[in-house]
């Protein structure tokens, strides 16, 4: 893809994202609930509560009201939360990276776990195998993130006590971080025994998120590696001697992979939606959690923030997606 | 005379898709630095026997009887490793389609030169010296610059030169070329039949060349064998059969030639009472046969 088509997109992108901003704005306003009424006592007096409003900017009309909060928005502030009475940026800015850590992780697990199943039902297609390869995708492809979830939870949690039940490390855990992005900082700073106790937090999590969408790249890729595999190159080289392994890796694979992605970019957007819940039913501190008590609260700026956080993640796959599928491409590549 | 190249005797195959006979008891001998022609319409075998030869007949083909011997081996009394590792040295497929017999995710240096690595075991560097070497006896002007390319850069005739460089790649003993010419332009059509033969010559190579054409077949072949429904009609050198035809069949098809094969060119050119007498043929070899 070339760079102006790359800015047309990120143009497009924006537009989409300012409509997002609107229909969530107007949407929260119009529905029923008040996030006042939630933050006080039953004991508050009238005045108090016409305070807070005023202080929120609720006392105003709702075109100003979005106004407000729009130029807000350009000036990079996207406003106070109600119920945790802080910059909802910066509480963005907290629980976005466990998100992205998240859902990346799981992304690369469902990746490698669905290729690995697509070649072996490649290798193994047309023999007794390939009936067990499917079966157990279909096994995967049939029970949702939060099933896994609570299975893990019973199993791994409460019966044989492997993984710590919730949060995202150890509260113990004394390391200075720079970044929020815990996982790859640890990483990168060579702190193997944090990235340790990070990873076995993440394993319930991100295998929940992981195994449905592993399934889903499982069956794609199968079908597109075995047509691929009956192509007259594939034939050409299985002549010259290559073993079936290598002509999958090395023959069918890349010429698979492009419709793959494309798929799997629509469903990585759905396992993002799934974090929301995968995240509170491991206690996980991400943006996800956060956005259920959000609505819970009625915390108006902050569930936009949220929201707008969501779709600037679903932009970012589909360019991603698009940007992947185009380097894969010869004729792309260099057209 | 030595043994021949290929010596194949009595291949009968049925194909279980369509239920029907594909192969009735052929026998076709190829002698070293030979190009046979095999010859006959749509459906008349010829792929057919190209991949037997080549172990990559379709599961809904099967042999029934004869034998296939490649240099005094027969082929069914080899394991499936040795039988593999027999055709990536001895034997090679130059396809009919160059547009989808090169992976249009790798480049050409890539698809040139693994068979020379896998097999004949070089290293990347002499692969390379050696992939320049036939780019050039294949004639292709820029070897360097074609090794870097994608295989959507060349043309439909690059590319046939490509797989034909690739198919003398290992110095097989037989290259099979199944149409190699009739998904190209007219004009190229003759180069590239010109390129098989000038290879073929200088590395003493047998070709088994499946065609349509008996024009191509006066151009190219030393011997040839028309097939009509997976059965030999005639058998002899290029020269006999275009000049002394014996069969009926044979002698439509040159008066038809070369055009025989596009019924949109012109009503069917083989008169119905030659058909009607290789049809009586057929069920006369058929009869008191298993199906
Ligand atoms: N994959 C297959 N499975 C079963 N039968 C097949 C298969 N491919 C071809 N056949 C049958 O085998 C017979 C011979 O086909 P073959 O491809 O050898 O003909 P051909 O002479 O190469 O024809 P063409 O000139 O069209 O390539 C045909 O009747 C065809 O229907
Ligand atoms: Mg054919």
């Amino acid at each position: 893809m070339s760079l102006a088509a790359v800015l047309r997109r990120l143009a497009t992108a924006a537009v989409t994202l300012f409509g997002v901003a609107v229909v969530v704005f107007v949407l929260l306003r119009v529905a029923p609930g008040d996030p006042i009424a939630m933050m006080i006592g039953p004991g508050a007096s009238e005045a108090d509560i016409a305070a807070l409003r005023a202080r929120y900017g609720l006392d105003q009309g709702l075109v100003t009201q979005f106004f407000i909060w729009l130029q807000g928005l350009i000036a990079g502030d996207l406003g106070t939360s109600i119920s945790l009475r802080s910059d909802v940026l910066g509480l963005l800015g907290q629980r976005l990276p466990a998100t992205l850590e998240l859902a990346g992780a799981a992304l690369v697990v469902a990746l490698l776990v669905g290729g690995t199943i697509a070649i072996l039902g490649t290798l193994a297609r047309r023999s007794p195998g390939e009936a067990v390869v499917d079966g157990a995708n279909g096994l995967l492809l049939a029970v949702p993130d939060f099933i896994w979830a609570l299975a893990f939870v019973l199993v791994f949690a409460v019966f044989i006590p492997v993984f710590p039940l919730t949060g995202r490390m150890d509260p113990t855990i004394d390391m200075d971080f720079a970044t929020r992005f815990f996982l790859l900082e640890s990483l990168v700073r060579a702190e193997f025994a944090v990235f340790g106790n990070i990873v076995s937090h993440m394993t319930m999590p991100v295998l929940a998120l992981a195994l449905p969408l592993a399934a889903i790249v499982a069956r794609v890729l199968k079908g597109a590696l075995i047509e691929a595999m009956g192509q007259d190159y594939v034939l050409l080289a299985r002549l010259k001697g290559k073993s079936e392994l290598r002509l999958v890796l090395q023959e069918a694979l890349r010429n698979a992979l492009p419709a793959t992605l494309a798929l799997t970019g629509v469903q990585f957007t759905f396992l993002v939606g799934g974090t929301v819940i995968i995240e509170r039913i491991f206690a996980y501190p991400g943006i996800g959690n956060m956005a259920i008590d959000a609505v819970i609260n009625r915390d108006l700026p902050l569930i936009q923030g949220i929201v707008l956080a969501f779709g600037a993640m679903f932009i970012a796959i589909n360019l991603a997606v698009d940007l992947a599928v185009a380097a894969l491409n010869p004729r792309l590549r260099h057209g | 005379m030595s043994a021949p190249l290929l010596d194949i005797s009595g291949l009968s195959a049925i194909s279980t898709r369509e239920n029907a006979r594909v192969l009735r008891d052929v026998d076709l001998v190829v002698a070293e630095g030979e190009v046979h022609g095999l010859v006959g319409e749509s459906g008349a075998g010829k792929s057919t026997i190209a991949k037997a030869v080549l172990d990559m007949l379709p599961r809904t083909i099967r042999v029934t009887g004869g034998r296939i011997v490649f240099r005094g081996r027969d082929l069914a009394s080899l394991d499936r490793a040795s039988l593999r590792a027999l055709v990536a040295r001895e034997i090679a497929l130059i396809p009919q389609d160059p547009m989808t017999g090169l992976n249009p995710t790798r480049r050409i240096e890539a698809q040139l030169t693994d068979g020379m690595r896998l097999v004949a075991g070089m290293s990347r560097g002499e692969a390379r010296e050696r992939a320049l070497a036939l780019l050039e006896e294949v004639r292709i002007a820029d070897p360097a610059r074609t090794l870097a390319a994608y295989p959507h850069e060349l043309s439909g005739g690059m590319r046939q030169r490509v797989l034909i460089a690739a198919a003398f790649a290992l110095e097989p003993k037989l290259v099979v070329a199944d149409e190699p010419t009739t998904a190209l332009d007219v004009t190229v059509q003759k180069q590239i039949l010109r390129l098989i033969r000038g290879m073929q010559e200088r590395h003493g190579t047998g070709v088994i060349f499946v065609t349509h054409d008996l024009g191509v077949v006066a151009k190219i072949c030393d011997r040839v064998t028309l097939l009509y429904q997976g059965k030999v009609v005639e058998a002899g050198t290029a020269r006999e059969m275009i000049e002394t035809p014996r069969h009926a069949y044979t002698r439509a098809l040159l008066a038809a030639s070369p055009r025989y094969d596009r019924p949109e060119h012109g009503c069917d050119p083989v008169p119905g009472s030659v058909v009607a007498g290789l049809e009586a043929e057929i069920a006369r070899h058929d009869e008191g046969r298993a199906p």
